[in-house]
C-alpha cells in the first residue's frame, strides 16, 4: 500500500562537492536538495547510492555523524556505479537511502578504552567516520593510535586531513606507511601487518581494522600473536548486497546478513562465522 | 462447515470472480499447471502441484519499484506502487500455504516490504487438501499435514462434494460470497478424507525423511563436510530449482532504460548464479560448491536459526521433479543428515 515507507524507494540526493584523493578516489559530499542532511547515522553505518539507469551500490557513510551538515562518501573507481560517479559534477543529482547496517559500539563497548585503528587503501572510508567521531568526544576515549598504510603516497586517503588535523589533536598518533619506498617519501615504507607489529602496540586498547581481505587477515593474526583477544578487535565488511535490509539473499554468511547484522562485526564473531567473506 | 458439489465447482469460482480477480491452478496441457487468473472455461487442475509455485501471487517473479526521470542533473523519483485491491486464489496446497509463512517472515519482518505485505493483505487464500499426495511429496517431514491445508478457508474434496471451513475473517467473507451456492454439513466426510490422507502420506516412499542433524546451530557441523563436493558435481547452476522453489526469495534489482525514464525493478535471482555475489573486487564463493552449499545450508540451517527452527524448505519436492541432473533437498539430507536418514 502507498502509505507505508518503502525503504527501497530512494530520497534525492545532490553532489554539493567532489575532492580528488587519489589517483581513483574521489570524496562526494552529498546533501538533499534542501541542502540538509539526507539522515542520521551512526559511525559505521552505510547507505545506497544510485545513478538511476546505471545502478545502485552500498557505500560506508564516510562522514563522522558528528557533523550535521552533510555526509561523505570516499569511493574508488572499479565499476559501473563509481566509474559514473567518478564523472559526476558539482550539483549533480543521485539517490540515496539508507542508514543501513549495525553501527561501531562507539559509545557501549569503545568508551573509556584506549583505541588502535588500522586501515590499509580505501579501508580507511569507513574508519574515518569513527576516528573523527571519537576525535570529536576525545574525553570520551584513551589514547588514539591510528596505523595508516597504502601502495603509495599518492594512495593515502585523506592526506590532508591526516596531517592538518590528526597528527595536531592531543594524544592522537598517527603512524603512516607506504608498501614500496619512493622519492620524497621519509615516512615508515612496508605493509600494514609488518608495521603493526614493528609498533609493538601493548594490549591495553581496542583495535578496529579495514582494508583488503588479506590485510585484514594478516593484521589479525599479528594482533593475536601480541596478545590481542578476539573479543577486542572489530572489523568492518564488504559484500555485494542489493536491498540493504536482509531481504535479498545476496550477503548472507552463515546466518547472518552482513547488510543488517554487520558490516561492523567484532573478530569473535567473525570467526564463528562460515568463512565466506 | 459449507459444501457443493464438486462438480459445481465452476460456479463457485464464477461467484468469486464477480468480486475479486481469482487465480486457480490451471490446467497448460502435458499433464502440467501454472496459477492463472481464472475466466470461464478455465479448469481446475486436480494433480498436486504446479510448475511454479503460488509465491508469484506475492513476490513476482518480476515487478517495478519505482521509476526516474532524469533531465540534465535533475532526477524526478516516481512512487509506482498501487493496490490492486482484493483477490483470492483458490487450491492452494498445503505445502505452498506454509511456504506463505516462510516467506512472511522474510518480507513481513521489519522494514517491511511494502510491495509483499499490500498483496499479503489484499488476499484471501483457499487452500485445498491433497486427497492423493504423490511420490515426490514429503511436506510430512517439515510438520506439515497435506489433510488440514490452512490459509484463509480450507477445502477438501470427499467424495462427490467439496467442503469449505474458514480459518480467518477474510475465511468467513469468502464463504458468505459463496454462500448461496453452499450449504451447512457437518465434519464427518472431512474427517474420513482426513484419515485417508494420514493412511497415503504413512506410505509415501519418503515418508521416513527427517529433519535430524539439521536446524540452527548446526553450521560447524555440516559447512566443512567432504560430501559437498561430490553432491554439488553435476550442478550446472541453472537455477530452476530456486524458480520453482515456494520458499527461496532472493531478488535482484536493476534498472531499465524504458526510453521515457527509468525503470528499477527487482527480479527472482538464484544464489546458484555465479554473478549472484560477484563484486568489483572479487568473488566470495568461487565455486559451484560453495554455491551448492549455500542453498542448502541456508534452507536447512541458517534460516531455521533465524526463524525459531521453522524450515525454508516444505517438502512440496518440485525441485525433485525439476532439476534437470536430478539432485535435489531429499539426497542433501539423505547423504547429510543423522542415522535416521540412512
Amino acid at each position: 500500500m502507498t502509505n507505508y515507507e518503502e525503504t527501497l524507494i530512494p530520497k534525492l540526493g545532490v553532489i554539493t562537492d567532489v575532492r580528488i584523493d587519489t589517483p581513483d578516489i574521489k570524496t562526494f559530499r552529498v546533501v538533499t536538495p534542501e541542502g540538509k542532511k539526507a539522515f542520521d547515522h551512526k559511525p559505521g553505518q552505510c547507505a545506497m547510492l544510485s545513478v538511476p539507469g546505471v545502478g545502485e551500490a552500498m557505500f560506508s557513510i564516510t562522514s563522522s555523524p558528528t557533523n550535521e551538515e552533510y555526509m561523505e562518501f570516499s569511493i574508488k573507481k572499479c565499476g559501473c556505479v563509481t566509474d559514473w560517479l567518478h564523472s559526476a559534477e558539482v550539483g549533480q543529482q543521485i539517490t540515496i537511502r539508507g542508514p543501513y547496517g549495525k553501527p561501531f559500539p562507539v559509545d557501549s563497548e569503545f568508551a573509556g578504552h584506549n583505541m588502535l585503528f588500522i586501515a590499509g587503501g580505501v579501508g580507511l572510508a569507513p574508519l574515518r567516520s569513527v576516528i573523527n567521531y571519537c576525535r570529536h568526544y576525545r574525553h570520551r576515549y584513551g589514547k588514539i593510535d591510528i596505523v595508516y598504510g597504502s601502495r603509495s603516497s599518492a594512495d593515502l586517503l585523506d592526506y590532508k586531513e591526516i596531517i592538518e588535523e590528526w597528527t595536531r589533536d592531543v594524544d592522537v598518533d598517527v603512524h603512516l606507511t607506504v608498501d614500496n619506498a619512493e622519492e620524497g617519501w621519509s615516512g615508515h615504507v612496508g605493509f600494514v601487518p609488518n608495521y603493526v607489529k614493528e609498533l609493538g602496540f601493548d594490549t591495553n586498547r581496542i583495535a578496529v581494522l579495514c582494508g583488503p581481505p588479506i590485510m585484514i587477515k594478516f593484521t589479525l593474526d599479528g594482533l593475536c600473536s601480541m596478545g590481542f583477544e578476539k573479543q577486542q578487535v572489530y572489523t568492518t565488511l564488504e559484500l555485494r548486497m542489493k536491498c540493504g535490509i536482509g531481504k535479498c539473499g545476496r550477503c548472507n554468511v552463515g546466518s547472518k546478513y552482513v547488510c543488517k547484522d554487520g558490516p561492523v562485526f567484532r573478530a569473535d564473531e567473525l570467526e564463528s562465522l562460515p568463512d565466506e567473506y | 462447515m459449507r459444501k457443493c458439489l464438486y462438480k459445481d465447482i465452476h460456479k463457485i469460482f464464477a461467484r468469486v470472480a464477480e468480486k475479486m480477480p481469482l487465480y486457480i491452478p490451471a490446467k497448460t496441457g502435458d499433464e502440467k499447471a501454472e496459477y492463472k487468473k481464472w475466466s470461464e472455461g478455465d479448469e481446475l487442475f486436480e494433480g498436486l502441484n504446479t510448475v511454479k509455485s503460488p509465491k508469484d501471487l506475492f513476490f513476482p517473479q518480476s515487478e517495478d519499484l519505482v521509476r526516474f526521470k532524469t533531465e540534465g542533473k535533475n532526477i524526478e523519483i516516481t512512487d509506482v506502487r498501487e493496490d490492486k485491491g482484493p483477490f483470492a486464489v483458490f487450491g492452494v496446497r498445503a505445502c505452498d500455504a506454509k511456504s506463505f509463512e516462510v516467506l512472511d517472515r522474510v518480507f513481513l519482518t521489519e522494514p517491511r516490504d511494502s510491495y509483499y505485505a499490500s498483496r499479503r493483505e489484499n488476499a484471501t487464500v483457499v487452500t485445498l487438501a491433497c486427497s492423493r499426495p504423490s511420490e515426490t511429496c514429503f511436506c510430512k517431514t517439515f510438520g506439515i499435514d497435506a489433510g488440514e491445508p490452512g490459509g484463509d478457508v480450507s477445502a477438501w474434496i470427499a467424495g462427490d462434494d467439496i467442503v469449505f471451513s474458514a480459518n480467518t475473517e477474510k475465511g468467513s467473507a469468502f464463504l458468505d460470497i459463496i454462500g448461496e451456492l453452499t450449504e451447512e454439513c457437518s465434519c464427518d466426510a472431512v474427517d474420513r478424507e482426513k484419515e485417508k490422507i494420514a493412511v497415503i502420506m504413512e506410505r509415501l516412499p519418503l515418508s521416513d525423511l527427517t529433519t535430524d542433524g539439521f536446524g540452527g546451530g548446526k553450521t560447524e557441523d555440516l559447512f566443512n563436510r567432504a560430501e559437498w563436493a561430490e553432491l554439488s558435481e553435476a550442478c550446472l547452476g541453472c537455477g530452476t530449482c530456486t524458480f520453482v522453489c515456494p520458499t527461496c526469495q532472493c531478488y535482484d534489482i536493476k534498472d531499465f532504460k524504458s526510453g521515457n525514464g527509468v525503470v528499477r525493478y527487482r527480479c527472482w535471482d538464484s544464489c546458484m548464479y555465479s554473478e549472484f555475489t560477484k563484486m568489483a573486487h572479487g568473488n566470495n564463493r568461487l565455486t559451484q560448491k560453495e554455491r551448492f552449499r549455500q542453498r542448502f545450508m541456508h534452507k536447512l540451517v541458517y534460516y531455521p536459526e533465524n526463524n525459531d527452527g521453522l524450515y525454508s524448505c516444505v517438502g512440496c519436492g518440485r525441485c525433485l521433479k525439476s532439476c534437470p541432473v536430478s539432485m535435489n533437498i531429499v539426497k542433501v539430507m539423505k547423504k547429510l543428515g543423522g542415522k535416521k536418514n540412512d
